[in-house]
């Protein structure tokens, strides 16, 4: 029979070291996928890792695709430190996006410095107010936070849907179902010329120092790690349980919202039925990948964003079908999981007590 | 010494026992012997080797060097399957039961080979009738006292025949009356050739039942003897290895009204849980009430409604005139109300957390640790050396993790961690559960200082001993209720453990004052 037993004191290096363990086996079982479906897998692996960085337009694109992995991945980590699970950050980051957008559209033609801070405090309230469903009636009612942000990220998918054919369609865009294409000052500021790399690059490295700060000095942070580890030590150390459900998943679906205005103002213009492409669970796979650790998240948002480049890059040169990638991208977390129990854990052969 | 000369034809022995940790060699070169039917005495203080010896002899932990045989024979079990199959039997101190399921279940779920569920019950009958442990075998665990969970894990031991019996710290929970019978039973046993490695705190226990004591210090074996022919005093002097101080009579003269608690009621959320039934009395700074009772009679509910976790009504706790029923542990620890509750790691502390940052648990508001929302961790180190360094506690530094540190190491820590900030009213549940002798005094010195001081004082404890020792009033709970609080010199020993037996009827049991 297998036996799973704990380990009294996993090794300090090992757990920084399994994301690169997992990239490495990733890389491997993605090798054996691309063969499997009749691709030179060194081939498509170089296009998938190597490609991206020798054209400078795919170099920026690299942090298009990673400041809203960052900037979600960052709110998603500080609850899963505290055992509080927000698996819709998809669907804050579309309420967010439908906020801030709604902001742009309402001021349509105004201009005004005033506008993108506008749109960003009203994306980030958006996908807050969004997270708070699952919250409360996980205060309230216990219900699992996990199933009811999840089940609301289609709900806001179709809200979205709805909007942009509806209310927010564009006068002018032949029925089409999107909305008018944002005017200049609701557009993000381009920070490298030529480039669709956006001011949302520099707020997500600022969420970075912020979120260190916070969970290595600020008490919040300390509380996050009490509840994660000894919820009755919490309890009696005289923190509230409720306070703690309701601000994580508030300040993760705050910034997950921030990165959907960023999307909507930034490499998109508009709102679109098909404004999310996935940041928000990719995010998740972040979050673990960077050891639910800030600066591991600025590295694993980099190396997620890579996958992002490098998997077009192989749709079209490889003529590779999207669903591998996907499928490349979740092996990332199958190996980082499995290599977790394997350093935590001893895995062997438990006989059998005569 | 040679072991071999001494006990020729022994049923166990150990030679040259060795095992160490990263770090620390837990035990060094132990080696004893146990005569057949033997009641043996294994003695020591906290971190002394106690609990790693045991386990490698019950197949938990291999030996890094060493032999044990067992009549002569190689004796290496690679699990505990394989050494109760070898003939030894283990009672832990905290049972491995489940609540929900009936005796029966529970036995059958720890025994290699369970019989069938019919056959079972009757040999738990046959058992239990013949050491004279009655148990109910269909009964649900939940309902059962300590003292009956404790005889389902004896005779879940019994019915697989044990040469070996290890019974770890068996009284700590059991009322004096309990004890008796428990003694009655280990000497049949001895007496039908059974023999049994017994380890406890309670020195004068061990005088009374065991015919030989190991005593272990630091990993090392520091003496065997004949406890009949020794005091407690030179018990606890072999195991801690200096004269013990007598201690100090309490010097009691009641101030102001600190804590008030009336019409204390509370309904348990746990369908296991005790309700707490109109609670009431009044501490006077330099009281210290010591609440004696059967565990799981209310302790822990009456320890969390006083700290703050359970909220009642407002006026039904009053710290120094001020309702604080509705308020929680934060808030009652800054007006001046401490609490350090009995479970040690998960609930006074967090398991996987430095001490530094478990300083910050409870301490950050009456210590300064947090400065406008930031955790001055500097700051929370040097509270955290404060502590270790006036209760000497045993870490290599208080970065090292709460669960680093062996349980009474970790005890001094939480209880000290409160002491320190001088509350007004200090509760505390179980101060020396699993200390060692020098380390209780030096915590007991502290309560009695902190009430000297002009605190009020909660003692929570199932050791009636201590409690008789240290508080000046004196109570008994029991299936929820406390009864009014009497000077402590005014009951017996004797009438306390008939009160804690009583259930129930707690309050009504007349003191003969």
């Amino acid at each position: 029979m297998f036996e799973i037993a704990p380990r009294k004191e996993p090794s300090r290096l090992m757990v920084w070291l399994t994301p690169a363990l997992a990239v490495g086996l990733t890389l491997l079982a993605g090798m054996a996928l691309f063969a499997a479906l009749g691709k030179d897998p060194v081939e498509t692996i170089r296009v998938i890792f190597v490609q991206p960085f020798l054209d400078p337009f795919s170099r920026t694109e690299l942090l298009v695709k990673g400041a809203p992995l960052v900037l979600i991945a960052i709110g998603l980590a500080i609850g899963f430190r505290a055992g509080v699970w927000n698996i819709g950050a998809e669907g804050q980051f579309v309420i967010g996006a439908i906020a801030g957008g709604g902001v742009a559209l309402a001021f349509y033609d105004t201009s005004g410095f005033w506008l993108l801070p506008l749109m960003t405090l009203a994306g980030a309230l958006g996908g807050a107010a969004w997270a708070m469903i699952p919250a409360f009636l996980k205060i309230k009612f216990n219900a699992n936070e996990i199933l009811v942000s999840l089940m609301l990220v289609y709900v806001a998918i179709f809200w979205l849907s709805a909007l942009v054919s509806g209310p927010l369609r564009d006068p002018d865009g032949f029925n089409f179902p999107e909305s008018r294409i944002f005017h200049d000052s609701a557009t993000l500021p381009i920070i490298i010329d030529g480039s669709r790399a956006h001011i949302g690059v520099l707020v997500a490295l600022g969420a970075v120092v912020a979120a260190y700060v916070l969970m290595e000095r600020h008490i919040f942070g300390y509380q996050v790690k009490l509840f994660g580890q000894a919820p009755r030590a919490a309890s009696f150390g005289g923190f509230s349980r409720n306070m703690l459900i309701a601000a994580c998943l508030g300040l993760s679906g705050a910034l997950a919202g921030v990165a959907g205005t960023f999307e909507a103002a930034g490499p998109v213009g508009q709102l679109v039925p098909a404004l999310p492409v996935g940041y928000g669970f990719t995010a998740i796979i972040v979050a673990f990948l960077g050891r639910l650790h800030p600066i591991g998240i600025l590295f694993s948002g980099s190396v997620m964003a890579l996958t992002y480049i490098g998997g077009e890059a192989a749709q079209i040169a490889m003529n590779l079908p999207a669903a591998a990638i996907n499928v490349f991208q979740g092996m990332l977390l199958f190996f980082l999981l499995g290599m977790d129990l394997l350093v935590n854990y001893r895995v062997g052969w438990k006989q059998r007590a005569a | 010494m040679s072991v071999n000369e001494r006990n020729d034809g022994a049923l166990f022995e150990a030679e040259g026992l060795l095992k160490s940790f990263p770090g620390v060699r837990a035990v060094d070169d132990v080696s004893f012997a146990i005569a057949e039917g033997e009641i043996h005495a294994l003695l020591g203080e906290n971190g002394a080797g106690k609990s790693t010896l045991v386990k490698m002899i019950y197949g938990v932990l291999r030996p890094d060097e060493g032999v044990m045989r067992m009549r002569g024979a190689a004796f290496a079990p690679s699990s505990p399957g394989k050494a109760r199959a070898a003939g030894v039997g283990m009672v832990f101190q905290h049972f491995s039961l489940f609540e929900a399921l009936t005796v029966a279940e529970n036995v059958a779920l720890g025994m290699n080979d369970a019989p069938r569920t019919r056959v079972l019950n009757q040999r738990i009958k046959e058992v239990s009738e013949a050491y004279g442990l009655p148990l109910d075998p269909n009964r649900i665990v939940g309902d059962l006292s300590v003292g009956e969970r404790q005889r389902i894990e004896i005779v879940r031991s019994l019915l697989q025949n044990p040469k070996l019996l290890i019974m770890d710290e068996p009284t700590s929970v059991l009322t004096p009356q309990e004890v008796e019978t428990l003694f009655g039973t280990l000497r049949k046993l001895a007496a039908e050739g059974v023999s049994i490695l017994y380890i406890s705190h309670k020195l004068d226990e061990i005088r009374s039942l065991c015919s030989r004591a190991t005593i272990l210090r630091g990993g090392k074996l520091s003496g065997d003897c004949d406890p009949r022919q020794e005091t407690a005093r030179s018990l606890a002097e072999m195991m801690i290895g200096r004269s013990l101080a007598d201690p100090k009579p309490a010097d009691w003269r009641p101030g102001e009204k600190r804590l008030s608690v009336e019409d204390l009621s509370v309904r348990s959320a746990d369908p296991f849980g005790v309700h707490l039934k109109n609670i009431k009395f009044d501490l006077h700074a330099g009281d210290i009430l010591g609440v004696g009772g059967v565990a799981g009679n209310g302790q822990e509910e009456l320890l969390n409604v006083l700290s703050g976790e359970t909220r009642t009504a407002p006026g039904a706790i009053r710290l120094n005139d001020r309702m604080i029923g509705a308020v929680g542990p934060d808030a009652r620890r800054a007006y001046g109300l401490c609490a350090a509750p009995e479970e040690r790691l998960g609930h006074a502390a967090a398991p996987d957390m430095s001490l530094t940052e478990n300083a910050v648990l409870t301490a950050r508001r009456r210590a300064g640790l947090a400065r406008s929302g930031f955790v001055r961790y500097g700051a929370a180190a040097n509270f955290a050396r404060a502590i270790v360094e006036r209760f000497g506690v045993k870490t290599a530094g208080v970065g090292h993790a709460a669960k680093s540190l062996s349980g009474g190491n970790l005890q001094k820590f939480v209880v000290g961690r409160e002491i320190i900030q001088k509350p007004d009213v200090f509760i505390v549940s179980q101060p020396t559960w699993g200390v060692d002798a020098g380390a209780a005094e030096v915590i007991r010195d502290a309560i009695r200082d902190l009430a000297r001081g002009g605190a009020a004082v909660v003692v929570i404890s199932q050791d009636l001993d201590e409690l008789m020792e240290i508080s000046t009033l004196f109570s008994v709970i029991s299936e929820g209720s406390l009864s009014f609080p009497v000077p402590t010199g005014s009951v017996t020993i004797e009438q306390i453990g008939v009160m804690m037996g009583a259930g129930g009827s707690g309050s009504e049991v007349e003191f003969h004052v």
